[in-house]
């Protein structure tokens, strides 16, 4: 332990230069004898490892073959990231593992966890070979123990961002499809919407039925609120006001659906009955919209 | 900088560039409201496109000269409002209530054509 204690102030900030040049180099030595252990024993520590990893449950998404390719390829990673002290092939690796695995449901802890035991098991190695010289263990401790720190440390922020990656994925695909604006007819929009609107999902609505008119050159647009029981009175006028802005870019809003509790609602908040256009249902909504661009629909013959 | 006002057939048209001030906008609904009887035109289309923000001021002229030109005896069409900045005078209260608009500068046109073709 007094050695260890040495080692720290020795490397602190007011250490020689040419003494923290050989410190490293005499690590970078040890690291070497190290891995060449561990690449020696590699077939044995593997096999030990994968068996506390089933021991202790872990990875239970994945079958034994599986668990025993990818510990191969982890156990190659680590070796060769403490040879190489290179954290980036293994940061990869670690990123692209988390992708298979992450639509599996593996958690965090079963990543962080099977991690640690590889570090335990190689350390445990570590302990039975110099077991007879023990200041050389310290020495061979002290270069692997922040190399392997460094090592789970990246592996689990690499789990870790991949999932979050992941995440917001799935959080913009949500978005995007709890808001379709549809195009019908040329000039004619829909904008069903369905679920409850937050004030968030309002503006995000907004700006993108604003959006859709301008691209698809709407002149009429049927917002249809059908699936919505209620709304507040912040979302209720948030939809007054998309109505105002869509008349500044000259489209016609028809708003169609409107539940007994919604009405109630823009009754409550005033609503300028001149300004908004509304029709019971969507049908009536559309049949308005294409009487208003000029459409007449007839009916040629009976359906077969 | 001054904004031109162009003669197209029974309408004028006034294209609004990047930054006004307010001498501008005052000088451009002079302009305007002289023009429209000069000229013996039926309507007026504004176009706002180049604005990317617009102000208080800016709407509130904007109206003025709408309804000042109603008051000459013509109509005004605004064309080209941005969807952001709609959405902005919206939440302003600022909504040009009474003014007809348009998408842009065809739909504006469009829009006065069928209106006065049974005129002419």
């Amino acid at each position: 332990m007094s050695k260890r204690e040495i080692t720290l102030k020795d490397s602190g900030p007011r250490s020689n230069p040419s003494v923290d040049l050989a410190r490293s180099e005499e690590s970078t030595e040890l690291l070497r004898e190290l891995v060449a252990h561990l690449r020696q024993n590699r077939t044995q520590l593997r096999e030990e490892w994968v068996v506390r990893i089933s021991e202790t449950r872990l990875l239970t998404a994945m079958t034994k073959e599986e668990i025993f390719a990818e510990a191969t390829s982890v156990y190659d990673s680590y070796v060769e990231a403490l040879e190489t002290e290179a954290f980036e092939a293994l940061q990869a690796y670690a990123r692209n593992l988390s992708e298979r695995i992450i639509p599996r449901g593996v958690e965090t802890h079963e990543v962080v966890g099977i991690v640690l035991l590889l570090r335990d098991v190689l350390a445990r190695s570590l302990f039975a070979k110099y077991q007879t010289d023990f200041k050389k263990l310290n020495r061979i401790l002290d270069a692997y123990e922040p190399a392997a720190n460094r090592i789970a440390n990246t592996v689990a922020v690499g789990f870790v961002q991949e999932r979050e990656r992941v995440i917001r994925q799935q959080q913009e695909a949500i978005r995007e499809l709890s808001t379709p604006v549809l195009q019908v007819r040329e000039r004619l929009l829909i904008l069903p919407i369905i679920g409850v609107i937050d004030p968030q999902r309002a503006r995000q609505l907004t700006e993108q039925l604003l959006r859709g008119i301008r691209t698809n050159r709407a002149k009429v647009v049927v917002i249809d609120i059908t699936g919505v029981a209620a709304m507040d009175l912040t979302v209720a006028n948030n939809l007054v006001q998309t109505v105002e802005a869509s008349r500044l870019l000259g489209a016609t809003v028809i708003v169609t659906g409107l539940s007994p509790e919604i009405a109630q609602t823009l009754v409550t908040i005033g609503v300028d009955l001149g300004k908004m256009n509304t029709v019971g249902d969507l049908q009536g909504g559309i049949e308005q919209a294409e009487r208003l661009l000029g459409y007449k629909v007839e009916k040629l013959a009976e359906p077969r | 900088m001054e904004v031109p006002i162009l003669k197209q057939g029974a309408f004028l048209i006034a294209t609004f560039q990047a930054a006004l001030s307010d001498a501008d906008l005052n000088q451009l609904r002079l302009g305007l409201v002289q023009q429209v009887v000069k000229y013996r035109s039926q309507a007026v289309i504004v176009d706002v496109t180049a604005m990317d923000v617009m102000d208080s001021f800016a709407s509130r002229t904007l109206r003025e000269i709408a309804h000042m030109i109603r008051l000459r005896g013509a109509e005004t069409v605004i064309v080209g409002i941005q969807p952001e900045v709609a959405f902005a005078m919206v939440q302003l209260g600022l909504t040009l209530e009474g003014v007809a608009t348009a998408l842009d500068l065809e739909e504006g046109l469009a829009y006065l054509l069928q209106k006065f073709k049974n005129i002419d």
